[in-house]
């Protein structure tokens, strides 16, 4: 989420899609009935089902699945159309009024410009910023979502100083470009696409966009979205259409706005915070590739330069980035991690193609995935393909399972359909252990708003159940011995991984919650405030950390969360002096116990909030600060009058209404993979639909052996429980 | 909320003594009536591990302080003092008790042999020297230095981490380190799918 669950209430307006919050998320709903109790707030779902979310909608639209794109750019058209745009925002903090090549072409023909057909991509060199009137030399700029994949045709290189227009007049600006794309989602387009009748989705994008009325900024909508909207192969598109169509409402950064995923379970948001997946390194630090030959390539490539239009400033915040790598290749190696052999750089596996979930059990499936570790996560029983999963594991030569219950995953060599015959085939060796459930142990969870919630322990293990770490760090330190005594590949990370723990084959999770937020390697002094941090230290915050290696930080976004003062994570502060929900006290939400994002863009041009009854932040001109009653998502001294961007993790520091996604800069309603796979999965339904059939009519023949059930759904219930030992009669009565 | 469960309490107590008035004294028997389980547990304040609202919950247990005891949890409620959930819990939330206090809890590390049909109890030290075997004869078997282009990869693609949802973040931490030191790239989580 930018914002939070709690500010939620500060909302006018609300579009839920894709997400089913009512049932699915209850207690964090309740602020959407409080923005609709205590603001009059509106509240439209979209969805193909009537849930219980659309149940107390004011407006309930029933989409057909998968045109989510042709919906919200049919919004971004009307929003467009109808001038209800926020147009100082979308001047400034956007990058509307950015140039782009002149050589850009849009998809009226069905492709953008640079598609080449035999590697089915894009060639992106004409997807790009103008070059502007003074100095106009390209930088090499890294763009894109963190832990992109090298593609046939990478990224192009930015120009320093990009050319505008503040008129938005000229063909090749972006908001001129946006308006072209879009004008051909037309209400009509959109209900042929969506199944949505042109009346109602022009009454929805009416009170959508209500507030933009006669260019007033005060109120502000929200976008709430779930795996409806991700779960697509067209998901990050999607979100993009969305991210779009609040830059043009002037509706990020602000209270009560933003665009907001409200993730599935408790820590799914912290997983992704700590590279879960594979294409990125804790901190959203991208994975090395292997033309990464050093750090310094590595380095170069992933820290992006500043891009801009002359006389405006960017502060470009991951400019940093070198300070976080080295100082996360510190935490994984320690002493081991010098600036003479590059950091350690090389101890880390260097990523060249997709590694993702489905890869994983697909190259199982062909035999190159030997092993696996599943812990807390039942790969059998989740996912597109179960019995593929089960067929894959089949092939394994082991699998070690940490749960606190019998899963799928770890039977997969009984399940449904598995003879004892065909067992004896089975060669995988598969260990069960024991592990401890979330009241056995404590650390943190990251929920949706980014808190990260210290939990205690509340009693200790059954039977001869382990902690995680207890079962993970033994496993690592057996394998350490063993590379110890015999030798093997590779051995330098596994000897080498930085192990400082107290009890070595159990650290403790505050510990590591210790190391993740990090400490100073040398005495420190911040040459501003004459500040100093001994070497020992915890680190207040990220902006100590240093690329010399003098500090060290498991994640540099979670630095600040367990200083000198303590687990901030623990604090149970309950004071909201604003009355906004921000609970600054409350736990620790990342970056810098920051609650809304970006924060600036609640502000207008001179500093002052757009809406003075909901102020966030504000600029301070006695004290020539950013001050406030969150922490400023910004540079905290960079006075208005500089023009900084209020997008700060952007080169250019704007909103992007333009990015250099591999299927195109602005999102496209297509038919995507899914209906690619239509007529396969129709196949397939198909043949399951058969074999289901079969299956009623063998229980047909059962269910006529008892002629007071002639239903067949009862007779089914009944053989079912039948076979399984219990008494058809009862069951069949309860089948009525 | 005004007044705590224990003022409740306290109140209950000093009715009992007004009875003392009919000329015998109730107030012991009240007392000992008011005495609620819950009084003498222990509360531990934890997250609900289900959605991403992470509600604050409150653990009641007893006997965890007791030798020869068993703890037990009691009680799961949501914390009043939480701003998201302010002691309101789901349905799904409000039923943590049976999720903790489970039968079917895995109890003992076991194991199932190749082309066996039941699962074997197994020693932790077994466990873990078995597995570190596994680990080690994976990846020395599957484990690259060098690409096609002669550049340094580091990789070991014989085996695959799967983690979860209710990982904490710490751990993942942990994760992070011991796994991608094993050079794996197969990494990935709930977070994913």
């Amino acid at each position: 989420m930018t914002n939070g669950w709690i500010d939620i209430k500060n909302t006018d307006m609300m579009l839920i899609m894709g997400g089913n919050p009512a049932e699915n998320h209850p207690c964090g709903f309740k602020w959407v009935i409080e923005a609709k109790k205590t603001r009059n707030a509106k509240l439209i779902v979209v969805d193909p089902r009537f849930t219980r979310t659309a149940a107390i909608s004011d407006l309930f639209l029933q989409i057909r699945a998968g045109s989510d794109i042709a919906f919200l750019g049919g919004l971004i058209n009307y929003a467009l159309q109808n001038n209800r745009i926020a147009k100082d925002y979308l001047l400034h903090y956007s990058s509307a009024a950015l140039l782009v090549n002149e050589g850009f072409k849009l998809p009226e023909d069905g492709f953008y410009s640079g598609f080449d057909p035999a590697s089915q991509s894009y060639d992106r060199t004409t997807w790009n910023y103008a070059v502007g009137n003074t100095s106009g030399k390209p930088v090499a700029a890294p763009t894109g979502p963190p832990g992109h994949l090298p593609t046939p045709f990478p990224v192009p290189l930015m120009p320093e100083k990009v050319a505008y227009d503040l008129t938005l007049q000229h063909p090749l600006c972006i908001f001129q470009l946006l308006k072209r794309q879009y004008s051909r989602y037309t209400p009509e387009m959109v209900e042929r696409i969506t199944g949505i009748p042109k009346e109602q989705f022009l009454k929805a994008a009416d009170l959508f966009t209500s507030g933009r009325k006669d260019g007033d900024m005060k109120k502000v909508a929200t976008v709430i979205y779930a795996v409806g909207w991700t779960q697509h192969t067209s998901g990050t598109q999607i979100i993009r259409t969305a991210a779009i169509l609040q830059l043009l409402l002037g509706n990020v950064g602000r209270a009560g706005g933003g665009v907001n995923a409200l993730r599935g379970h408790s820590n799914i948001q912290g997983a992704t915070d700590m590279a879960g997946v594979f294409d990125s390194l804790p901190g959203y630090l991208k994975v090395p590739v292997p033309g990464d030959t050093d750090f310094k390539t590595y380095i170069e490539r992933i820290t992006p330069l500043t891009v801009k239009p002359a006389g405006w400033e960017s502060f470009n915040y991951y400019s940093n980035t070198p300070k976080f790598a080295v100082s996360f290749l510190k935490a994984m190696y320690g002493p081991s991690a010098t600036k003479e052999n590059d950091w350690a750089f090389h101890y880390l596996p260097k990523v060249d193609r997709n590694f993702a979930w489905t890869q994983i059990w697909d190259n199982m499936f062909r035999g190159s995935v030997k092993g696996m570790f599943a812990f807390g996560m039942n790969g059998v029983a989740i996912g597109p393909d179960s019995q593929k999963n089960i067929e894959a594991l089949k092939k394994a030569d082991w699998l070690v399972v940490g749960e606190i219950y019998p899963d799928e995953t770890s039977e997969f060599w009984k399940s449904p359909g598995i003879t004892t015959e065909e067992m004896t085939q089975i060669n995988t060796t598969v260990y069960r252990l024991p592990a401890a459930g979330f009241a056995e142990k404590d650390g943190t969870f990251v929920n949706s708003a980014r808190w990260l919630q210290w939990k205690n322990v509340a009693l200790p293990l059954p039977g001869e159940a382990k902690l995680d770490q207890e079962i993970l760090a033994t496993i690592f330190l057996k394998v350490r011995e063993l590379y110890k005594k015999e030798g093997g590949k590779f051995p330098d990370p596994i000897l080498n991984a930085w192990w400082p723990y107290t009890v070595p084959h159990n650290p403790s999770l505050a510990e590591l919650a210790k190391e993740i937020n990090g400490k100073a390697l040398a005495d420190l002094t911040d040459p501003k405030t004459a500040q100093v941090i001994k070497a020992g230290q915890q680190l207040p915050g990220f902006s100590w950390l240093k690329a010399d290696g003098t500090t060290l930080s498991g994640n540099w976004l979670y630095c600040g969360s367990w200083t000198e003062a303590g687990a901030m994570t623990q604090r149970r502060g309950t004071d909201d002096p604003s009355g906004l929900g921000l609970y600054p006290n409350w736990a620790w939400s990342w970056p810098a116990n920051r609650r809304g994002m970006y924060n600036r863009a609640s502000c207008d041009l001179e500093g002052k909030p757009w809406d003075p009854s909901r102020p966030q932040v504000w600029w301070d001109e006695g004290k020539q600060a950013w001050v406030g009653n969150d922490v400023p998502d910004f540079k905290a001294d960079s006075p208005p009058k500089d023009h900084m961007g209020p997008f700060i993790m952007n080169q250019e520091g704007l909103g992007r209404l333009f990015a250099w996604l591999n299927d195109g800069p602005f999102p496209e309603q297509s038919c995507g993979q899914k209906t690619q796979d239509r007529s396969r999965q129709v196949r397939r339904s198909r043949r399951r639909l058969q074999r289901h059939l079969h299956h009623l009519q063998t229980h047909r023949a059962l269910s006529l052996l008892d002629k007071e059930q002639p239903d067949e759904r009862a007779a089914h219930s009944r053989s079912l429980r039948r076979d399984s030992g219990g008494t058809g009669e009862r069951v069949g009565h309860q089948g009525q | 909320m005004n007044g705590s469960r224990r003022d409740f309490l306290k109140v209950s107590a000093l009715s009992g003594v007004g009875l003392t008035l009919l000329g015998f004294d109730l107030a012991p028997a009240y007392a000992q009536l008011r005495e609620l389980k819950m009084a003498r547990a222990s509360e531990t304040r934890s997250t609900c591990p289900y959605c991403s609202v992470s509600c604050g919950v409150i653990i009641y247990t007893i006997g965890d302080k007791a030798k020869n005891v068993t703890p037990q949890v009691i009680h799961v409620e949501g914390d009043p003092d939480h701003p998201i959930n302010r002691g309101t819990l789901c349905p799904k939330g409000a039923s943590l008790e049976q999720d903790i206090m489970n039968p079917r809890r895995l109890m003992k590390p076991q194991v199932r042999r190749p082309g066996s049909d039941h699962w074997e109890d197994i020693p932790w030290s077994q466990a873990y020297d078995e597995i570190a075997r596994w680990t080690k004869k994976t990846r020395d078997a599957s484990f690259i230095e060098k690409d096609a282009q002669g550049r340094t990869i580091n990789r070991c693609e014989g085996i695959a981490w799967t983690g979860g949802c209710t990982d904490t973040n710490e751990f993942n931490y942990l994760v992070v380190k011991t796994m991608r030191s094993l050079g794996l790239t197969y990494i990935e989580n709930q977070a994913r799918v």
